[in-house]
């Protein structure tokens, strides 16, 4: 496990309070808009920052614990750091920025091999080459090759991604899920995208204001209502895990199953059986008192209204629980009212859109793979 | 070689050792002192900054004045240098050279520290986690990118010590093949009858020098800064 519970006040004003225990593997997102101290929690981890009190524990290893006045230097904490600006050495060639760890680690046994790195993230071709060569993108993996070579127990990366822009993101993130998907490495991730993480996390830190909103499982946490304030009204929604049924080649449409039902869906490049992760905004979810008969929305499920939340201004948060499963759905105030929307009343839910945000393979056996 | 006389020939090789060797052993103290005083925070910091700059604005004649009380013969260290070390800095190129090196400290640790608050620590936080220790970090990272800054210091530190005068006539005299340098040369010379042509040319060798050794410090840092990836 991963525990960390840390306060830590700026003079600035700046306040910090979290209090989360997450599984040692997999990706754990921080999630939050700038401010929210997303950054200022992994400095505590890899030791850069100081709490002003509490406890950081890494699979059973005491990184700081004020209350037995244990803090272990930056150096001896192990842990894999890729800052969001990549810091390569400018006076070292790739080659021995991606050494300087690997030289450094005192692991008797380096079950993090440099040829597997170099494979895993493809910067074969630029180990001769000097960091201001680089274009950002490889900068980025090389950092990544970097921190992982040093023989870390942990990942740390800051918005690894934020200072790159949109056709470097997409040639990194698929580097990013092998690396979730065969190192075995836990990996803390901090990101103020919601699509990063909707791709990448399997368990979500959700910060505001240097609190934390919420921490579990991904798809638990993000049909919070208590997500509102991070997310915005515009992308609250429900995450589902779906298996792919049956694909309608005329159409060129899919059917997936989840809990609650089945979604037809835009072909999904899948084979049946896959596993894969819907999500529908709850402002995508419209409410029907009977079952619309002529309406061009084709996913119509039988739900009941669970709970209504309507205090003040336009809208209102409503949660459905649809067969087994649960829908977040969100509509005017004054709908509502005039549907007379409460605890216990059967609808029918017309999800109007639907993404799917890939497939997920299981998770492996915590502990380091050599990549396939 | 009859463009100098063996006389000229002389101070300029005993100015270029001067300048040599005070500079070298100038050198370490100068990025041990820019360290401290860019990163240290400690009481009494204030104080050891101006201690560090006050020979670049005191006269150099105070400057060699009181190297000659401190360092002298019967100097209150000047005395145990000798009667423990045989070591006589009055009248020799060692004493000479001392004088270059103190003169010339100011100007080192500037140009030293100017490199050192110009690395980036982003760089050496990343390398503790990387897994290196502080001295470590010191080693591999922050003592190469201070490479250009330590060059051009040591070159600025060259050009002003073939420059020194005032300190080293105060402490050391003006003796031919120990302590006349190029300058105290020309000096000599201009007090000569027929010395004109001598301090001319002695002029001359001073120009190229300076001009010779900013060059170089160009070349070198641009160089440098292309090697550590600055360029």
């Amino acid at each position: 496990m991963i525990e960390v519970a840390i306060r830590l006040a700026r003079p600035g004003g700046f306040a910090l309070d979290c209090d989360f225990t997450v599984p040692a593997r997999g990706v754990t997102a921080l999630f939050g808009r700038s401010g929210a101290g997303k950054t200022t929690i992994i400095q505590a981890v890899a030791g850069v920052v100081r709490p002003d009190a509490g406890r950081i524990v890494v699979a059973g290893e005491v990184f700081f614990d004020s209350a037995r006045r244990i803090d272990v230097p930056i150096e001896a904490r192990r842990v894999g750091y890729v800052f969001q600006d990549a810091r390569l050495f400018p006076h070292l060639p790739v080659e021995r920025n991606l050494r300087y760890g690997e030289r450094r680690s005192r692991a008797v046994e380096r079950p993090i091999g440099f040829e597997a790195v170099v494979a895993l993230l493809g910067i074969g071709h630029l180990l001769a080459r000097r960091p201001h060569t680089l274009s950002g993108g490889e900068r980025q993996r090389v950092a990544i090759g970097r921190a992982l070579l040093a023989q870390p127990r942990l990942l740390l990366m800051d918005e690894p991604l934020a200072a790159l822009d949109e056709a470097r993101r997409t040639e990194i993130l698929p580097y990013l899920e092998r690396l979730r998907d065969t190192m075995g490495l836990p990996i803390l991730y901090v990101s103020h995208s919601l699509d990063e993480v909707l791709r990448l996390a399997d368990t979500l830190v959700a910060l505001r204001e240097g609190r934390q909103v919420a921490a579990g499982p991904l798809a638990q946490v993000m049909s919070q209502p208590d997500m509102l304030p991070v997310l915005g009204r515009f992308d609250l929604g429900t995450l589902l895990d779906c298996e792919v049924v049956r694909h309608d080649a005329d159409y060129a449409l899919s059917t997936l199953a989840f809990a609650g039902g089945e979604l037809r869906v835009p072909q999904v490049e899948r084979a049946v059986g896959a596993t894969v992760r819907a999500r529908v905004r709850a402002r995508d979810v419209a409410i029907a008192l009977a079952k619309p008969e002529s309406v061009s929305v084709s996913n119509l499920l039988p739900a009941m209204v669970e709970d209504v939340r309507a205090q003040e201004g336009p809208y209102a948060d409503i949660a459905l629980r649809v067969g087994e499963g649960r829908l977040a759905a969100m509509v005017t105030r004054e709908s509502a009212e005039r549907l007379g929307l409460r605890p216990g009343l059967t609808v029918w839910a017309m999800v109007k859109s639907v993404a799917v945000e890939g497939s997920r393979p299981e998770f492996r056996d915590a502990g380091p793979t050599a990549p396939r | 070689m009859d463009m100098l006389t063996p006389e000229e020939w002389t101070a300029v090789a005993l100015s270029l050792r001067v300048a040599f060797w005070a500079t070298f052993w100038s050198l370490p103290f100068a990025v041990l002192t820019a360290w401290v005083l860019a990163r240290g925070r400690f009481p009494g910091r204030s104080l050891l900054d101006g201690l560090v700059y006050l020979p670049l604005v005191l006269p150099k004649v105070v400057v060699g004045y009181l190297l000659l009380l401190s360092l002298g013969g019967r100097g209150f260290i000047g005395q145990y240098l000798d009667a423990w070390f045989g070591i006589k800095l009055i009248f020799t190129t060692a004493g000479a050279t001392v004088a270059a090196a103190v003169v010339s400290f100011p100007l080192t640790v500037n140009a030293i520290r100017l490199a050192l608050e110009a690395v980036d620590r982003g760089l050496e936080t990343a390398a503790r986690t990387l897994g290196a220790s502080r001295l470590d970090v010191f080693f591999s990272v922050t003592l190469p990118l201070m490479l250009p800054g330590i060059l051009s210091g040591a070159l600025l530190a060259i050009a002003s010590a073939l420059g020194e005068f005032g300190a080293t006539i105060t402490f050391v005299s003006n003796v031919e093949g120990q302590t006349r340098t190029i300058p105290l040369a020309i000096y000599s010379a201009t007090h000569m009858p027929d010395g004109d042509a001598m301090a001319l040319r002695l002029t001359l060798v001073s120009v190229v020098l300076a001009l010779g050794s900013l060059l170089l410090a160009s070349v070198v840092d641009r160089r440098i800064r292309v090697m550590i990836g600055r360029a």
